[in-house]
């Protein structure tokens, strides 16, 4: 499956897409990078006068490249005929946050899947900005089910 | 082993999964595990998952879906059992 392909299955759009490019995926793992939109809403208001990247959308970050990007790869390994509509779900995250990420940067995200079983996809992901110093680590999990009638 | 210490230790992995307004004195053998235990499915996973390792067993889609009681996973862990 070709990376434009699974982008293109992803099922965000602006102003809450978080992927630009996927650099590599195989059945183990997934990087991908995303530049932040200085533009984006939410710097208007995180922080006052001092922009700075909510953690919430750093973890949705990791959670497009890493969970749900591999997911769509995963799934469309293991179906005879994937259905269009993707269901998905986040189950859990578990975060912590080791440094700033400011307007206009690009960050790199990697994920090692832990297992993908009964619908259940749960990774360790890791995002890297362009010093690549460790931004962010984490665990997240979520549920992945492509509708075949959809 | 035996009836009762399986019963034991599948409870004991359920435990670590319910939600906080559920007390593991609700669990009994009748107890369905989404409906009355409130176990989301993405935790009723895991469970599966740790039942594997307690009992060294590989659980099947269809055995996840058939597991609907504590009593249902009791039944699916010993059939596993005995078809090693």
């Amino acid at each position: 499956m070709k990376y434009q392909e699974i982008i293109h299955k992803l099922p965000y759009t602006k102003p809450f897409l978080f992927v630009d490019e996927l650099l590599h995926i195989d059945e183990n793992g997934a990087e991908g990078s995303y530049t932040f939109d200085a533009d984006s809403n939410f710097y208007k208001g995180h922080f006052k006068d001092n922009p700075v990247t909510p953690g919430v959308i750093l973890t949705e970050c990791c959670a497009q490249i890493g969970v749900v990007a591999l997911g769509i790869y995963l799934l469309n390994n293991e179906e005879v005929a994937m259905g269009d509509n993707i269901q998905i779900g986040l189950s859990s995250s578990e975060m912590e946050f080791l440094a700033p990420v400011f307007p206009n940067e690009k960050v790199v995200v990697t994920s090692v899947k832990e297992y993908f079983r009964f619908h259940k996809l749960k990774c360790k992901v890791k995002m890297h900005n362009s010093e690549g110093e460790l931004v962010c680590k984490g665990t997240i999990s979520g549920m992945l089910k492509s509708n075949k009638n959809g | 082993m035996t009836g009762t210490e399986h019963y034991q230790k599948l409870q004991d992995i359920i435990k670590i999964y319910l939600p906080e307004d559920v007390s593991a004195d609700n669990i009994s053998e009748e107890s369905h595990l989404i409906n009355e235990l409130n176990i989301n499915s993405a935790n009723l996973v895991d469970i599966v998952l740790d039942v594997e390792d307690a009992f060294d067993i590989r659980l099947e889609n269809e055995d996840m879906d058939q597991m609907e009681t504590v009593k249902d996973a009791l039944q699916i862990i010993d059939k596993k059992l005995s078809e090693v």
